[in-house]
């Protein structure tokens, strides 16, 4: 049987991805962004998983705005690295585990949750930037060394879902994963974020205090926390604060008691504020 | 259906009626992430505009490169954003011309901390309605 033994929260900020394909890791400015996932890097080496399930939003990259699912799981064989528009990242394919993919799909239409199943997509920094952050510097011509079910969640066009829906997926998610019966090891991540507002005249607005209480909450308190209505991330993490109802899905799939083994948060990387977190889930 | 989020200042949250406004607008954004629509565009932009059915308002915004006008017009960023890519500008750059503080000041305010959100949750700490 398949298991979700950890759960990992973690920002997709595009510039740490060109950072690190530029080489400028050691920068002043980069140096204590990547000291912050050293912890990760070592943990990541000794739990290694065969498969991630890779929660993260698409920023109008695969996803033009003629078609806009709420949930797309990723069920293609493998997935290239998108052009943004400065050119694809130099980071090897994603190579998913196609059989499990269709699995979770059945399993969730199922279990009443509609996702959107796509047989091509093309990714970007949203599930790029944290297998970057996680596993280091990979050559293009490389290996990623997870296989990656990439689940694409709207949250460009108001409204994303809600947090209780997102926190209930991750139930189902986990139901799906443990139905499935091959032996592996499987970390479920939850992307974006933290606060951050790209846009018009309040762009750069950080609030370290709310971010800091939502890493303590997820931790604590995940169902009052997935209660949170969208207006106060908008309010209070700015616009594309909203994002972290994909932390979530993330959380709901893992128990209710878990070990935080490792939190990180700085500002800033650009615009945003990073956040991370590792939870071990025990069986 | 109520907007509880139109009381934040400097903001415009992408809902449907923003999606339908900005339709071409943001198509025309997306098609410049590939290399092959950026170098049409490059070579001739009015005429690579018009097989985007915006408005004339866009359409100025566009040639313009009016960057708040955009997101008032429907617009929405991570869309625009691929037009400033197409000009070299990355997010933290554009975030500086967006809001008028210029790319320097606005990179020394995020060292610094970024914008805190004391008196920037509400249009009226802005003197806005
Ligand atoms: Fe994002």
């Amino acid at each position: 049987m398949a298991r979700i033994t950890a759960g990992i929260g973690c920002s997709h900020v595009p510039a740490i991805g060109v950072a690190m394909d530029l080489g400028n890791t050691h920068e002043p400015y980069w140096q204590p962004v990547f000291k912050g996932f050293e912890k990760s890097r070592e943990w990541q080496k000794e739990n290694n998983p065969d498969v991630i399930f890779m929660v993260y939003n698409d920023h109008c990259t695969a996803f033009d705005a003629s078609c806009i699912p709420t949930f797309a799981l990723g069920c293609a064989a493998e997935f290239q690295p998108a052009d943004e528009g400065f050119g694809p990242r130099p980071v090897p394919v994603v190579k998913n585990h196609q059989k499990m993919a269709s699995h979770i799909a059945q399993s969730l239409i199922l279990d009443e949750f509609d996702i959107t199943i796509m047989n091509e997509m093309e990714v970007d920094h949203g599930l790029t930037v944290p297998l970057s952050v996680m596993y280091g510097e990979i050559p293009q011509d490389g290996e990623w060394p997870a296989l990656v079910i990439p689940l694409c969640v709207n949250v460009v066009q108001y409204p994303a879902p809600t947090g209780n829906r997102c926190y209930n997926l991750g139930k189902a998610i986990r139901r799906a994963i443990e139905s499935y019966d091959e032996d592996l090891n499987v970390h479920i991540y939850g992307t974006g974020g933290m606060s951050h507002q790209l846009q018009y005249k309040r762009a750069g607005l950080i609030n370290p205090e709310w971010d800091n209480d939502f890493l303590d909450r997820l931790t604590t308190d995940p169902v009052g926390l997935s209660q949170m209505p969208h207006v106060e991330y908008l309010r209070e993490a700015g616009s594309e604060g909203v994002e972290m109802v994909m932390w979530h899905v993330m959380r709901g799939a893992l128990n209710d008691d878990i070990t935080e083994v490792h939190r990180f948060y700085h500002v800033p990387a650009s615009n945003t504020a990073v956040g991370h977190i590792i939870f071990e889930n025990h069986a | 259906m109520e907007k509880d989020y139109e009381d934040i200042p400097g903001t415009f949250v992408f809902d449907a009626d923003r999606s339908r406004e900005g339709y071409h607008l943001n198509q025309f954004c997306i098609s410049l992430r590939l290399q092959a629509n950026r170098d049409r565009f490059q070579a001739d932009e009015k005429t690579y505009l018009d097989a985007y059915p915006m408005t004339s308002d866009q359409r100025d915004a566009v040639l313009n490169r009016d960057w708040n006008r955009l997101l008032e017009l429907g617009g929405n960023i991570y869309y625009t954003s691929k037009l400033a890519a197409n000009d070299g500008i990355n997010f933290q750059n554009l975030a500086g011309l967006m809001t008028g503080m210029g790319v320097e000041e606005y990179r020394k305010m995020m060292v610094e901390g970024g914008r805190p959100i004391e008196g920037n949750r509400y249009k009226s700490e802005w003197g806005e309605e």
